[in-house]
């Protein structure tokens, strides 16, 4: 059990115009789940691998615990990792391989026997320990290799995105049985997904980063409610934000058109082009003579079976809406809707930086 | 659904009514696996197991004017050359591949590190593949002579020149023919464990360095497991080959060192006695076979198989 304090963190590759990972700040405290979660090649497992001690940073620290181990290699940073391919050693026993960092470090053997038995029986592998991984299925793989992160004593576990390689059902599946464990375990984990949706389910707190950049660390909730940029906003939510762009005029925004009060924060905004960002399940289906109401045009009903998902466009910019499961309208008919102020979410369209515009 | 097809048309059995049409099409297919194996069934027959037959049938005198007999075995096996010869190779072996198996891997897990111009190190350690093995014999043995480049150099540093090559000194012989050796055939080994490393996944040993894995740990329980078969087949490959090896001992020591295939060529063009040749030929032969099969039972993998 240990801290992770990530300092300035840089890591360029030769030859290539931007560094993979540009100053990245991060303390993750004893005990707390930190997901790192980006699109494909936005230095994610990059950063993972520097605190791994794969890759050795450019410039910047990585502390663990009270450790500067920046340039020790991995085996001297007591840390354990679930890599993407598993990496499950093919010529090992099962058994072999739960307790392979245990034999490394020179455990006695009847020590090794009860560790081993213990985690294989936590993820329901006591049956296979004496399989050679071809003869397991994808699944059963990845659970050896996480027994095999869980049962040595680490400062530290790594999991570069696990489940990405378990098809969908599994995952689901296994993204439960993950969060309880690590729990648990109590052990300080760094975790790297692309997906939102894992990231949302498993994180305490969730790193977003973005071309080698971190853009925004916070909980699960905030990440998703108040994103601080537009990158966050889109990339997290299925379907993503909506961003409405208008002008600001007399306490109101004008979406070319149809006219949305603002809060009073914006008014300093007056003459300006502002970016509203809503949730798609946060817009309101109301009357037109309800206040704010906003009309829109249904380009497209999706039914979801949880919900329904409606396309629509407002005076031409596109606006995904999410109704009830039980409302029908057909493609062509226009809607009223409103956007309550709680989830507005407003950014400046130059820097898409949020604007804060809520009391604090 | 129309997956199963009509069921009239199933059902209906095939070829009722003309068997003999019917017969012929399931000869046929039955035939098809074998006739598409005859080129190369013919090929290897003629190009490989008659001149292995041939060979064997000749040690025993076939078609010579003494009819069938083991006399040739018997002339080879009272030379004492032969058994000079069986020492030697079986020394060479001995000496050599351990040797070039240590060097092989240490260099392939040089280049695996990356250094610097490390596809520049990869061919200049592949350039002796090219070579051929007379040359490098003659190479070899214009560094070894008495005059030749190691004694200039030793001199040059104020040390006596050394009679590397004295037909009296096996040991020194030995090593001449090893170093030479070596250096000749070391790269195959290089290019097939290299090529064997390229294929497991780097993952494997990043998971063992993560987990507490020092190197000499991690050789020992990863990489070289993983790179058995690569091993397997440079094992065989080599050892095949050095039963085999002639034209660097043949340029450096001529018949004082004598190596079995040396033998063959001696009886074969000095003795003009090709029975004999052949003798010892199938006697290269079988112990290459055996070796071989030696080798595959004794590195077969448990059931592990690959990923």
């Amino acid at each position: 059990m240990a801290e992770i304090r990530l300092r300035g963190l840089v890591k360029a590759y030769p030859g290539q115009k931007a560094p993979a990972v540009e100053r990245v700040s991060l303390d993750i405290p004893d005990g707390e789940f930190t997901v790192l979660l980006g699109p494909s090649g936005c230095g994610k497992t990059t950063l993972l691998r520097m605190v791994a001690g794969l890759e050795l940073p450019t410039s910047g620290q990585v502390v663990i615990g009270d450790r500067d181990v920046t340039y020790l290699p991995p085996r001297e940073r007591n840390l354990s990792m679930v890599f993407q391919s598993y990496a499950v050693f093919p010529h090992r026993k099962v058994r072999a391989n739960i307790g392979f960092g245990l034999a490394m470090r020179g455990m006695p053997r009847d020590e090794i026997e009860r560790k081993v038995a213990w985690a294989a029986d936590l993820l329901q592998l006591g049956d296979f320990l004496d399989r050679y991984p071809a003869k397991l299925s994808g699944g059963q793989r990845q659970r050896v290799a996480v027994a095999r992160a869980i049962v040595v004593d680490a400062d530290v576990l790594l999991m570069d995105e696990p489940l990405s390689n378990l098809d969908a059902l599994l995952r689901l599946g296994f993204r439960a049985e993950l969060k309880k464990l690590v729990s648990e375990l109590g052990t300080t984990t760094l975790y790297v997904t692309h997906d939102q949706v894992e990231a949302l389910s498993l994180g305490d707190r969730v790193a977003v980063m973005r071309d080698g950049a971190l853009q925004q660390v916070a909980s699960p909730l905030e990440v998703y409610d108040t994103p601080t940029n537009e990158f966050v906003g889109g990339f997290i939510g299925s379907p993503p934000m909506n961003f409405l762009t208008g002008a600001v005029v007399n306490g109101h925004v004008d979406l070319g058109g149809p006219m949305l009060p603002t809060p009073p924060a914006l008014a300093s905004f007056a003459g300006r082009t502002v970016r509203l960002g809503v949730r798609a399940e946060a817009i309101g289906l109301v009357e037109e003579s309800a206040p704010g109401a906003v009309p829109a045009t249904v380009e497209v009903f999706e039914p979801l079976g949880s919900a329904v998902l409606l396309t629509t466009t407002v005076a031409g910019q596109q606006l995904k809406v999410q109704a009830p499961a039980t409302f029908r309208v057909q493609p062509g008919e226009t809607l009223w809707l409103n956007v309550p102020e709680q989830h507005q979410r407003w950014f400046d369209p130059e820097t898409a930086m949020a604007l804060e515009t809520r009391d604090t | 659904m129309s997956i199963q097809g009509p069921p009239e048309e199933r059902d209906k059995p095939v070829g009722v009514g003309e068997p003999s049409a019917a017969g012929s099409r399931s000869w046929r297919r039955a035939a098809a696996p074998y006739v598409l194996l005859l080129p190369s069934a013919v090929f290897m027959l003629v190009l490989f197991g008659w001149p292995v037959l041939s060979g064997v049938l000749q040690a025993f005198g076939y078609g010579s004017a003494t009819g069938f007999t083991d006399a040739y075995w018997d002339r080879m096996a009272g030379d004492p050359v032969f058994w000079a010869a069986v020492r030697n190779t079986l020394l060479l072996i001995v000496v050599l591949i351990p040797v070039q198996f240590c060097l092989g891997i240490a260099m392939a897990l040089l280049l695996r590190a990356k250094p610097r111009f490390s596809g520049v190190y990869f061919y200049l350690w592949a350039v002796p593949l090219a070579i051929s093995d007379l040359a490098a014999g003659l190479v070899w043995l214009s560094v070894f002579t008495d005059r030749g480049y190691l004694n200039s150099l030793l001199e040059q540093l104020g040390i006596a020149g050394v009679d590397w090559l004295n037909y009296q000194s096996t040991t020194k012989m030995l090593m001449a023919v090893v170093i030479a050796e070596l250096w000749r055939s070391t790269s195959l080994v290089l290019v097939i464990v290299v090529s064997g490393m390229q294929m497991t996944p780097r993952d494997y040993d990043e998971a063992a360095q993560v987990f507490g894995a020092t190197f000499w740990q991690r050789l020992r329980h990863v990489t070289l497991p993983l790179l058995k078969p690569s091993l397997q087949v440079a094992l065989i490959l080599r050892t095949i080959l050095a039963f085999q090896a002639f034209a660097v001992a043949q340029a450096l020591t001529g018949r004082q060192f004598p190596l079995l295939i040396g033998e063959t060529y001696w009886w074969y063009v000095q003795l003009n006695d090709p029975n004999v040749a052949s003798a010892v030929a199938v006697v290269v032969l079988g112990v290459s076979m055996v070796t071989a099969l030696v080798y595959l039972r004794l590195l077969r993998s448990p059931d592990a198989g690959a990923r």
